[in-house]
This record gives structure tokens, sequence and C-alpha cells, in this order.
């Protein structure tokens, strides 16, 4: 080990994506945090097997959506009534109906870039690199490989330990990642 | 897998039919009183009542329909509930015959010497007359009850996937049949009370109100069979997140309809359109048109934003019970304002014709629910839609 070298994480291959999942089962049940799963397809029930949380997204969604329903009301009852009031086909200055319109436009322009960005930043995209590329064998994940990767932040992390917990639960071709 | 017998899942007896029953036969009873007492006011009111129970069972052949088309697996489990409700189709047929005794008392256009009188009307004489209303009923009567017992009765022999594909093959043809018809029902029922006025968005907009009453009904009477045990691991949670999926999406539907028919005929303000709004707008229509935004949408919009929400049952079908109020409050603001002019004027006779046809219609569901298993056994996709799970 260069003395200038960093340990990523641990990386370990399963043979199919019903030992994948059996694997994360026992990773969540140990108390790992810091893990991830890699397969070339999504598999279904994986959000539970890990102990993933569900995602906040929908909550941001809300409150920008509404930011933006209010933002867009606001901006028109203060156009039509204040800034600049013109008369439209005879009716009043504040025509609240023909607001709902633009109202609803901007809830979802806000709710959809907020759905949009809040994904990217929940899942820390965009990310230029990651330990994980110092794998040769890595790269089979978006081929046919099954990997669960352990990062080293983990409080449990320990290279040695972690790699024999890997093995133990069905995990082959354990890999320390180390690199610059 | 498991193999299920037919047994196991027959209706145990229970006095849920009897009562059905009792509660009818009340309201038949107060409402022929009402009928004797003031013929007007009760034709109105059993209009409001039988619209209101025959967009539901309308809105669960849509279901129906809508399960086949898409071949859809999750709701398998629920597909004999929905044709339950479904089979009231033949119950609402007879239920109209009054509706065609009270054609003087409901419908303007229906006097001969007003229709001669009136320019307008004269040119609208040839599709609003007394014969060719009880023919177009008749019409719709049958197409409905060609596609529910057609559906029906494939569905009782469903053994592979064959017959999976000849159900959707009636439901896609159906389908096309089903939009016409409801569409010119609902303007021959609802909006020739008004016979000058017409809005071409108004089949769509009861049509929302009918899906989504529908859905909400499949959901209460699948909480009835679960307050008696039944259907305990057959249909879960995530089927109720599900219905509720389509509840709040419907919510919004009515309520997105509903809003671009008032949107459009505010905008162009033309005294022959306006009046219809008017009408629903003066002395204590205003109030009841606002709370009608509040019940109907406002607050199911809210409540049923929620994961936990749809997926609990007893307050999914306490929201159900809320858009049923809110439906009511849709057919009476839409029969109503014409003989009520002015100010809402609440009646008991309202009430008794509301429990008398809704005790008919649990009836037929309930004797309906009880002649077969209560979830169809054969069908090949059972499995997979009692282990559905939402990702």
């Amino acid at each position: 080990m260069k003395t200038n070298e960093l340990t990523y994480g641990v990386l370990a291959e399963f043979s199919n994506p019903a030992d994948l999942m059996h694997g994360a089962e026992k990773m969540r049940d140990e108390g790992f945090k810091h893990f991830d799963c890699h397969s070339p397809f999504p598999i279904h029930g994986m959000d539970q097997a890990m102990g993933i949380k569900r995602s906040v997204l929908g909550y941001i969604v809300f409150v920008f959506g509404l930011i933006g329903a209010v933002c867009g009301f606001a901006l028109q009852a203060w156009v039509h009534t204040k800034a600049y009031p013109l008369t439209f086909a005879g009716k009043p200055y504040f025509s609240w109906q023909a607001f709902i319109i633009v109202t609803f436009g901007l809830m979802v322009l806000a709710g959809a870039f907020a759905a949009v960005l809040g994904l990217f930043h929940l899942s820390k995209l965009p990310k230029f690199f990651d330990g994980l590329f110092y794998s040769k064998r890595f790269g089979k994940f978006s081929d046919d490989g099954f990997f669960i990767s352990v990062d080293s932040k983990d409080l449990k992390f320990h290279d040695e330990e972690t790699s024999r917990f890997l093995e133990s639960i069905g995990g082959t071709n354990i890999e320390v990642i180390r690199g610059e | 897998m498991t193999s299920r017998s037919e047994n196991t899942y027959m209706m145990p007896a229970n006095n849920y039919g009897k009562l059905a029953i009792v509660i009818a036969l009340i309201g038949i009873l107060l409402s022929t009183f009402g009928f004797v007492k003031d013929p007007g006011q009760f034709f109105h009111s059993y209009l409001v009542a039988y619209v209101f129970w025959v967009t539901i069972s309308l809105g669960a052949l849509f279901f129906l329909l809508m399960h086949h088309v898409t071949g859809a697996f999750w709701s398998v489990s629920l597909r004999h509930v929905v044709e339950s409700i479904v089979a009231t189709i033949p119950l609402m047929a007879i239920l109209w015959i009054p509706i065609g005794f009270g054609i003087h008392d409901l419908y303007h256009w229906s006097h001969e010497s007003v229709m001669a009188s009136d320019k307008l009307l004269a040119a609208k004489a040839p599709y609003l007359n007394t014969t060719f209303f009880v023919i177009r009923t008749l019409i719709y009567f049958i197409i409905w009850g060609f596609i529910s017992y057609k559906l029906r009765s494939l569905s009782k022999r469903t053994k592979s996937n064959n017959d999976i594909l000849s159900m959707r093959k009636v439901s896609a043809v159906g389908t096309v049949f089903y939009a016409l018809t409801v569409s010119f029902a609902m303007f021959d029922w609802l909006m020739s009370l008004d016979p000058h006025w017409y809005s071409t968005i108004y089949g769509v907009y009861l049509f929302g109100g009918a899906y989504l009453n529908g859905i909400a009904m499949v959901i209460l009477v699948i909480a009835a069979l679960k307050s008696l045990n039944l259907l305990t691991t057959e249909v879960t949670s995530e089927h109720y997140q599900d219905l509720g999926k389509l509840l709040f999406g419907f919510v919004v539907f009515w309520a997105y309809i509903s809003a671009s028919q008032y949107f459009l005929i505010w905008y162009g303000n033309i005294p022959e359109e306006t009046i219809w709004f008017k009408r629903r707008w003066e002395g204590t229509w205003k109030a009841f048109s606002l709370s009608m935004i509040a019940v109907g949408f406002i607050v199911p919009f809210f409540a049923l934003m929620f994961r936990a929400a749809k997926r609990n049952l007893v307050f999914l079908s306490s929201i159900c019970l809320l858009l049923f109020v809110a439906h009511w409050m849709d057919m009476y603001w839409n029969v109503m304002p014409g003989f009520h002019r002015g100010n809402v004027s609440l009646s008991w006779i309202d009430l008794s014709t509301m429990v008398a046809l809704g005790g008919l219609f649990f009836w037929t569901v309930w004797r309906s629910l009880a002649s077969r298993s209560l979830i169809p056994l054969n069908d090949p996709y059972l499995n997979k839609s009692i282990s559905h799970k939402n990702f």
C-alpha cells in the first residue's frame, strides 16, 4: 500500500439478482448504512431489502408546487390591479377566474423543476468521480455483474472485517478498492 | 399455488341485504307519500336521487371496461365486487320509469304549446320530443345492459387467456358505445332540464363524477365486506392504494372538467350561456356552489395526496363518503336551480328518494355478491393480483 493511497471501500460480486437481494438484506440487518447495490437492471423490492426509506422528493415537489401557485397568482393579481390595469372584455381588473390557468401552469412548472433538480440533488448528481472506478471488475455492472459496494465512510467499515463479512454472505471476487 | 375452494369464498349469511331492503321499503313508502303531497317536488327529488345512483353504476361499468381494455391484473381480485355494482343496471332501467311519468313535471320542452311558441325550441323539436326521448333512453339501457350482461357472463367462466381476450374485445368496442351513450344520456336527462342552454363538455363533466363515485362505491363495498371479515388477504392495502390513486386522479379530473365548463362560459360571457351559472349564483345557491368546490375538490384533493391516507381503509372510506356528499350536491346543483329559483330549498322528499333508491341499490349489489364467490377463483391472474405490490 502506497502512502498516498486512499481506501474507498470494498466491492463484492454476486452471481444473480436473488443472491444480490439476500446479500442486501443481510447487509441491512448487520447495520451497514453506506452501502450500495449495482445491477444492470432495476430489481423490484430492492429498496426494502436495502432498508432505504421512502424518498422525500414528493414533499419537495409539494412545497415548490405550492410556491409556484402562490407566486403565479400573486404576480397576476399585482400586474392586473396595480402595475398595469387594463380592461379585458369588460371584466373586472381582479378576475381571479382568468388567473387560474397561469397559476396552474406555474405550479406545474415549479413542481416539475423541483422534481428534476430535487432528484439530481438527492441522487448526488452530477458526479464525475467515484472510488469504484478504480476497480477493473466494476464495469460489469452495466452488463452482467451484480455487486454490493460498501463505502469506507460507513461507521462499521473495516477493510478486512467487511471483506470477510461480504464473503460470508455469498460474495465472490472481494476487492478492497484503493486509489489516489 | 394455494388452491382455493368455492365454498370458503361464498359470502356467509348476514343481515346487510335485509337491512337494505327494509330501508328501501321505508324510503319507498315515504316517497309515495311525498308524491301524493307534492308531485313537482317529488319528481325533481327523484331525478336527483336517480342520477346519483345511476352514475355510480355507470362509473363501476367504466371501471370494468378499463380493467379489461388495459389488461390490468391488480384489480382481478376486485372484479366480482365491481361486477356486483354493475349488476344494478337492470334495476336502474326499471327505476327510470317514474321519470318517464314525470316528463311533464320535469321537462319544460315536453309541452307542445311551449315548443310551438318558442322559436329556439321549435328548432330543437326533432330531437327534444317525448317519443324520441323515451326511445333514446331505451337504447342507452339496451347498450349498457348488453355490455354488462356480456362481461358478467364471460366473467363467470373465465379460465384461460382466451376468455380474458374475448372480454377485452367486448370492452374495447363497448368503451366507444359507453362514451357516446353516457354523454347523450346526461344531455337528455339533465342538460335538457334547461332546454335553451347547452354545453358540449357537459357529458364529460358528468362522466367524471360518475367514474369518481363508481370507484368510491367499489371502496365502500370492499369496506363493508371487510367489516364481515371477508377478503382479508385477497384485497390488501396495495389495492387500496391503487384505488386511492384512481380516486385522486378523478377528483382532479372532475374539478378540471367542471372548471373548464365554467371558464369558457365565463370568458365568452354570452347571456344565453351564463344564465345557467347565474341561477346557481343567486341567493343561497352561491354558498351551495362554493361549498361544493370545498367538499368535492379542496378537501379530498389534499386528503388523498398522502400515501398513508390511501393505504388506510377507514380513512379512505370516509373520504369516499365525503365524495358521495359532493356527488349528491353536484346532482342537486344540476337539477334543482331551475325548480327552486333564487334559493336552495331542501325537502324531506330529497332524503326519502335517496334512501329508497340507495336501499334498492345496495340490496341488488348484495344479492349479486351472495350469488357467487367473492373473487374470480379460476382467473389465471388471480394470484398475481393478490400478491400485487406498489413500487
